[in-house]
């Protein structure tokens, strides 16, 4: 028994994904405060930035520099106190929460440092996931799940539950669903963090490749190492932008700064 | 996200929580057994005693004199008078006077009652007779010592139901048998076994009042029953002169309060069993609300990868209604047997009705969607950072 009525079926909206000849993602002076207390706390303070098509960045800071904010706004998971997103030209930042979820799923692939996967879903459904809230048919949703299973090499694994696989594979996992939306922007939240440094070095491997086929992918880490994968370097310090540029430029701030620190 | 795939996901959520599962459903479950079983066995009991009083004859009416000391009565050449001028809608009469106390053979005796009767009683109340005949006019006319008793008494005073022409004695008052009535009751002592008829006549004389306060009076079908009823009634009036002297019932009416009686107090046992439904729904609710605390970190991924509100809030409805609905059946085949069994052992149809199923169905359905809502609606506004960082 199908109730289409109830399925998500605002194709239309697809047009977000549209290109157009603005950045992929732009910040615009956003500012992110929490109030603890009197204090206001400024997360991000000020931040402008712009990530064009094709690019591959890594996000550099310390545990509380302010990065995984970033992370949640450019993910659209949170929203900035001040300051303008736009996001394939679109100002998104007024959205509610309804409109940035269609917006995580059709233009966001998450990567997370802990996998993320559910437990009790085989990796399959898993995959399938972001495709069922698009709304896509049972077919073409197991269809275009094994496609990004065999992208990641892990199509003999489908049927498993994710406690089945290693931690490698399970990060491989988590990459085939954040493909499997076909979306703009790739956002990879420490994806070698739990993983020992092989595999790790593995995982770097499968991204560069990624962006090597076109694929836009923003790295967060605060691990200089695997930052260096990246093409470009956005450090941030206590909510600042300290630098923006090639990794080459970035090894001569980040040598300063521990010095400095 | 299709309710298909919500129902799919729902169930093996119960799966891999069984035990879980079962406690949260047991509320449900007794309390839909319950709901059935009590709706079945009222419907059983009161169809029971509607076709037994209906075997009796609907087109029965009962008078009752209530006019004590007064002057004015209604004698029995009276109403067979009114009968006899009414041959449309009236059919028969026979005076009704009882005369307690003991019935003996030698050193034989019960406790019971006799009721004076005319010899249309066997018609009006379609009495069926095992051995010997009902008491006949001549008897009524000459006052014959005569009677005709059920088989419990026969029974109990002769140890067998072939006791025709034996002698027994009611309250000193010696009786000859000239019939007995076929079995209806298992010759219990209180049932319709436990009686015997004699002529009014001699009731009369027995019962020491000389008046009849009560008549049983046939009408000639049920269609004309209000007519009869209002023939009685004139009667009635034109004779006493105020109408709390007498009192005009018919079986049908009489049927009809019983049934109202019934209802009435089926509707209240069912409320009182609703409200372990109530309860089951509070458990419920809670443990909805446990769940959605454990899931916490899937609602955030399932919200990181472009979950609305509402697909987030169908889950869980979903499950909460899946786990009640479940529960639901398994209380109506509990209830359904609860009934069969308790209609085998007392020898009545409550087997339960379909419409007693589908209300219990659908309140147990909405029982899950109404107390999963509240959680539901917890899970769906959930931050999903907080979500995904809780551990």
């Amino acid at each position: 028994m199908r109730f289409d009525f109830l399925n998500n079926k605002n194709n239309d909206k697809d047009e977000i994904k549209e290109e157009s000849g603005a950045p992929l993602v732009k910040f615009e002076d956003i500012y992110k405060i929490y109030q603890m207390g009197d204090t206001a706390v400024h997360a991000l303070d000020g931040i402008s930035l712009e990530i064009n098509r094709g690019e591959f960045v890594a996000i550099v800071g310390q545990s509380g520099s302010g990065k995984s904010t970033c992370m949640n706004i450019m993910g659209c998971l949170d929203t900035p106190t001040s300051g303008t997103y736009l996001l394939n030209g679109r100002d998104i930042s007024a959205y509610k929460d309804d409109e940035l979820a269609e917006v995580r799923n059709k233009m966001l692939g998450f990567i997370f440092q802990q996998y993320n996967l559910i437990p009790k879903l085989t990796v399959e459904e898993n995959v399938a996931l972001p495709l069922l809230y698009a709304g896509l048919g049972d077919r073409e949703r197991r269809e275009r799940a094994m496609e990004s299973l065999r992208r990641v090499g892990l199509e003999d694994k489908a049927k498993n539950k994710p406690a089945q696989l290693s931690g490698g594979q399970q990060q491989r996992a988590s990459i085939a669903r954040a493909l499997a939306g076909n979306p703009s922007v790739i956002l990879a939240d420490e994806p070698t963090g739990a993983l020992d440094s092989r595999t790790g070095r593995e995982v770097m491997e499968f991204l560069q490749k990624l962006n090597e086929e076109g694929n836009t992918i923003v790295l967060i880490t605060h691990d200089n190492s695997i930052a260096a994968r990246a093409k470009r370097i956005v450090r941030i310090t206590d909510g600042k932008i300290v630098y923006d540029g090639p990794v080459e430029g970035d090894k001569i701030v980040a040598s300063r700064m521990s010095a400095g620190g | 996200m299709g309710i298909g795939k919500c129902i799919t996901m729902a169930f093996s959520s119960i799966m891999n929580n069984k035990g879980r599962s079962f406690l949260t459903m047991l509320g449900i479950i007794i309390g839909v057994a319950a709901v059935i079983a009590l709706m079945s066995m009222m419907n059983g009991l009161t169809n029971m005693i509607t076709s037994t009083f209906e075997d009796m004859g609907t087109e029965m009416i009962s008078v009752s004199i209530t006019a004590r000391g007064q002057t004015r009565q209604i004698t029995p050449e009276e109403m067979e008078d009114l009968v006899d001028d009414n041959p449309t809608v009236l059919r028969a009469v026979t005076p009704r006077i009882t005369v307690g106390g003991t019935v003996k053979n030698g050193s034989e005796s019960v406790t019971s009652s006799a009721t004076g009767v005319s010899s249309e009683y066997s018609d009006i109340i379609n009495l069926d007779l095992a051995v010997g005949r009902f008491i006949s006019y001549m008897d009524v006319e000459q006052n014959n010592n005569v009677c005709v008793i059920g088989s419990y008494i026969a029974r109990e005073l002769f140890g067998t139901i072939e006791c025709l022409d034996s002698d027994l004695k009611i309250n000193g008052t010696k009786f000859r048998v000239v019939g007995v009535i076929e079995e209806s009751a298992d010759s219990e002592a209180g049932s319709d076994d436990d009686c015997i008829y004699i002529p009014y006549t001699i009731a009369i004389t027995m019962s020491r009042s000389n008046i009849v306060n009560n008549y049983t009076i046939s009408a000639v079908s049920e269609e004309t029953l209000d007519q009869a009823m209002a023939v009685i009634k004139r009667f009635c009036y034109e004779n006493l002169g105020n109408e709390d002297y007498y009192n005009v019932i018919s079986m049908r009416e009489l049927i009809d309060m019983m049934q109202d009686m019934l209802g009435t107090m089926e509707v209240a046992l069912v409320v009182i069993a609703g409200i372990s439904l109530l309860v089951a729904g509070i458990g419920i609710m809670n443990i909805m609300l446990v769940t959605v605390t454990e899931r916490t970190r899937e609602i955030g991924i399932r919200k990181s990868l472009g979950a609305k509100k509402r697909h987030i809030m169908q889950q869980f409805v979903i499950e909460a209604g899946t786990i009640s609905s479940v529960g639901g059946i398994f209380g109506i085949i509990l209830g359904g047997a609860m009934s069969t069994l308790f209609g085998k052992l007392v020898e009545i149809d409550s087997a339960p009705s379909p419409g007693a199923i589908a209300l219990a169905f659908g309140v147990s359905l909405s029982i899950g969607l109404l107390f999963g809502f509240l959680p539901a609606n917890k899970a769906a506004k959930l931050n999903p950072i907080d979500a995904l960082r809780y551990e």
